[in-house]
């Protein structure tokens, strides 16, 4: 069942057409990832999805119906990669703050900051003030007020900027957990091995369109190259076979480029017959960076500001 | 709704809890009283009193001469220049012989002014005295104490309101304009700056988009208007209570004589130009209060209540506005401000004018333009209505703040949803031109 799906969306500014068509849905319970370079278009497509702007073109349809921005705002939750908190305001009245805006009772939302707070280790923080904490322990406090009311869908962009190893994993964790669950995530970022690490779909934007959609594996798949990696006990003085080509040798370490019609077992014949042994054999696929780098590189990587007649 | 409501009571007790509001609040009444009351005090205790040698030759003052607060008059037998000081006198004064010279008065310091008007002052009267009862045969004596039963006049001004015949007193009325008439002036600049510092730090602080995945941009914005509007309100009741506890003990607590030599001395200053405004207060004081009960309370303190209120909401939704197109850097903040704080300075100015001419074209027209209706109406309204102010501009001034009231906050909530979420650079007036007329 598609939890979230974008029909066309456009958005142009003045100068820029920030979104252009684009369309994609999202799987309930599916960790989806929002790739893109900065610029291409993410953060206005996030502020439309969480209601912040309004599309000029195209429909969203959220939870089967037309998203209503005074509705549904309460069952998403957004952390934005311009994110803060009210510095003065002490920890524990500002997550029930942000968890009553959110629609919460008071009593729920302090069963819930209770519940989240000792999860991370969160409780000696209440009376403290923001200004107290430190880049990463307010980057936590920001994740548990964005997640707090258990909201049906959860953005979040960037967010692991700031974070140390031991903190990302540990918000890398709740966020499976959180998917576990039942919440659909939308995760933003230009971070590709995160994204290879969590993601279960992605979408890539540039310019304002998309450019590629898929899961991780199947784009991978889809960009892979025949590469593989092979490591021989004893390397034959001389290779030549009509079913590949060595792309780079490092001493028993072979890289092969399998050719068109060939497969990987003819790989394998050719250097049983030769007497090589093997040890071991692998398929390269690209990693999402190549991938993201492939398609991106040749655009300009900044972009350029352009007449938009509307 | 509850999202609204949320918003201003987060504004409000963030404001309200915070040690700077506390003491400011506390402190300011306590300063300004405790400011009156030393320089009532200090004014007083400061005269000295001067003892003069009057060389009278002539026999005019002798016996006449009656001592006052600062000055003491001797008529002693072989003092001249030369040892009026050893004999313990501050000044030696000649009474003229013929009628052509003046009175001398030789000393070893100037004098000062107050004693100096004094001195004049009773020679002048003894010399009058002298010649009432010496050419009519009055007795001074027994015309005082004619003219104390008699009672003094004073103008009783009256006026029509409908079949009712009111009393009117100007002088009241300019107190009680000038008095409300700057009360919203500063409250509308510390306020409107208030929201506006409110703004940009939410924006500074990267918490607007946060919040404003919450609730509408608009809500905020209201929220925090409202928040901060009665933020105001809470600090306004404070102060009105603390000043009447004061007053009250300080009148309990200063004795009566010393209110009446507060009187007195701001009386008997010359011209008034001492600066000390603080006697002629207190001295006033018991005169103004007899005074008070004569004016139209109810009508002036709702009408006060109402300009206070839309004036505040007129402009903190533009001081709303400014804020959010105003990044880190303060400069940008204060240029983009003053078309905003012009305006009100503006209005001040035409207070001032309005006020000694409540009827006149720049007062009424001014009077009707939302920009500077909540500080010139107030300024005119103790002047009597419908008398001074006619029920048809009262009514059209209040629907026409009331309307640019919505109309400031409907542009302003446009530019402030844009603005808030723009980071980087400061936005230009074009530009902000053009986030209030888009479509949506």
């Amino acid at each position: 069942m598609h939890l979230l799906q974008l029909q066309n969306l456009k958005k142009y500014y003045a100068t820029q057409k920030a979104v252009d068509d684009i369309s994609f849905s999202i799987e309930q319970g599916s960790i989806f990832g929002l790739l893109g370079p900065n610029g291409a278009g993410k953060t206005t497509l996030l502020r439309m999805i969480t209601g912040i702007f309004y599309p000029d073109e195209g429909e969203i349809i959220f939870n089967n119906r037309k998203f209503d921005p005074l509705n549904d705002t309460l069952l998403i939750g957004y952390m934005p990669e311009e994110r803060g908190l009210y510095k003065k305001m002490k920890i524990g009245e500002q997550a029930l703050y942000l968890a009553r805006l959110k629609g919460l009772s008071k009593s729920q939302a302090m069963e819930k900051i209770k519940y989240w707070f000792t999860r991370l280790g969160m409780e000696s923080w209440w009376n403290k003030k923001v200004e107290d904490l430190s880049k990463g322990m307010s980057q936590k406090l920001q994740f548990v007020t964005t997640v707090l009311h258990e909201p049906k869908l959860i953005i979040l962009d960037e967010p692991f900027s700031g974070l140390d190893p031991v903190n990302a994993n540990l918000i890398k964790d709740e966020i499976f957990e959180l998917a576990r669950r039942g919440s659909t995530i939308i995760f933003s970022t230009h971070r590709m091995e995160q994204v290879e690490e969590i993601c279960d779909h992605i979408v890539l934007v540039n310019q304002g369109r998309k450019i590629l959609d898929g899961t991780v594996q199947g784009i991978k798949q889809q960009f892979k190259e025949n590469l593989f990696r092979i490591q021989l006990a004893n390397k034959p003085a001389e290779i030549t076979s009509e079913s590949f080509s060595v792309v780079k040798e490092a001493s028993n370490q072979l890289t092969v480029k399998i050719s068109d019609g060939s497969s990987s077992n003819d790989v394998l014949k050719y250097f049983i017959n030769e007497n090589a042994t093997v040890e071991a054999f692998s398929e390269i696929l690209p990693s999402l960076n190549e991938v993201f780098i492939r398609l991106v590189e040749g655009t300009k990587t900044s972009r350029q500001f352009q007449n938009v007649a509307v | 709704m509850n999202k609204i409501l949320l918003v201003i009571q987060r504004e409000y007790l963030v404001r309200v809890r915070n040690k700077t509001f506390i003491l400011s609040t506390i402190l300011t009444p306590l300063l300004f009283a405790g400011l009156i009351t030393a320089v009532t005090i200090i004014s007083i205790k400061n005269v000295d009193r001067e003892k003069i040698a009057v060389i009278d030759d002539s026999g005019t003052l002798k016996g006449n001469l009656e001592n006052t607060k600062a000055l003491s008059f001797e008529f002693p037998t072989g003092v001249d220049s030369t040892n009026y000081i050893a004999k313990g006198y501050s000044a030696l004064l000649y009474t003229p012989a013929g009628d052509a010279e003046n009175y001398k008065l030789i000393s070893k310091k100037q004098f000062g002014l107050v004693a100096e008007g004094q001195l004049e002052d009773k020679i002048n009267e003894t010399l009058e005295n002298q010649l009432l009862k010496s050419k009519y045969n009055v007795d001074i004596k027994e015309l005082e104490r004619e003219r104390k039963k008699a009672g003094s006049a004073k103008i009783e001004q009256t006026y029509k309101e409908g079949t009712e015949v009111k009393k009117g007193n100007s002088g009241l009325a300019y107190g009680i304009g000038y008095g409300s008439g700057f009360l919203i002036y500063i409250t509308l600049l510390i306020y409107g700056t208030m929201v506006m510092r409110g703004v940009t730090e939410e924006k500074t602080n990267r918490i607007a988009e946060v919040i404003v995945s919450s609730v509408k941009p608009f809500q905020l914005m209201i929220g925090k208007i409202i928040g901060i509007g009665a933020v105001g309100l809470t600090q306004f009741l404070i102060w009105i209570i603390l000043l009447i506890g004061l007053t009250s003990a300080a009148t309990a607590f200063l004795p009566h004589e010393t209110l009446q030599q507060a009187q007195e001395a701001s009386q008997q200053m010359p011209n008034g130009n001492m600066g000390s405004t603080a006697a002629g207060a207190a001295g006033g004081f018991a005169e103004f209060s007899s005074t008070l009960a004569q004016a139209n309370w109810f009508l002036i303190v709702g009408c006060f209540l109402f300009y206070f209120l839309f004036g505040y909401l007129f402009y903190a939704s533009l001081f709303a506005a400014v804020g959010s197109t105003v990044n880190e850097d303060a400069q940008d903040a204060q240029s983009l401000q003053l078309p905003i704080t012009m305006p009100i300075i503006v209005s001040i100015i035409i207070m001032i004018n309005a006020i000694t001419n409540p009827s006149g074209s720049l007062a009424t027209w001014s009077s009707l333009i939302p920009f500077c209706s909540p500080i010139v109406m107030m300024a005119r309204i103790p002047f009597g209505v419908p008398g001074t102010v006619p029920y048809w501009q009262l009514f059209l001034s209040m629907i026409l703040l009331v309307a640019g009231f919505l109309f400031t906050t409907w542009i302003s909530a446009k530019i402030y949803r844009t603005g808030i979420l723009m980071y980087g650079k400061k936005a230009t007036w074009g530009e902000m031109w053009k986030w209030a007329f888009k479509k949506n």
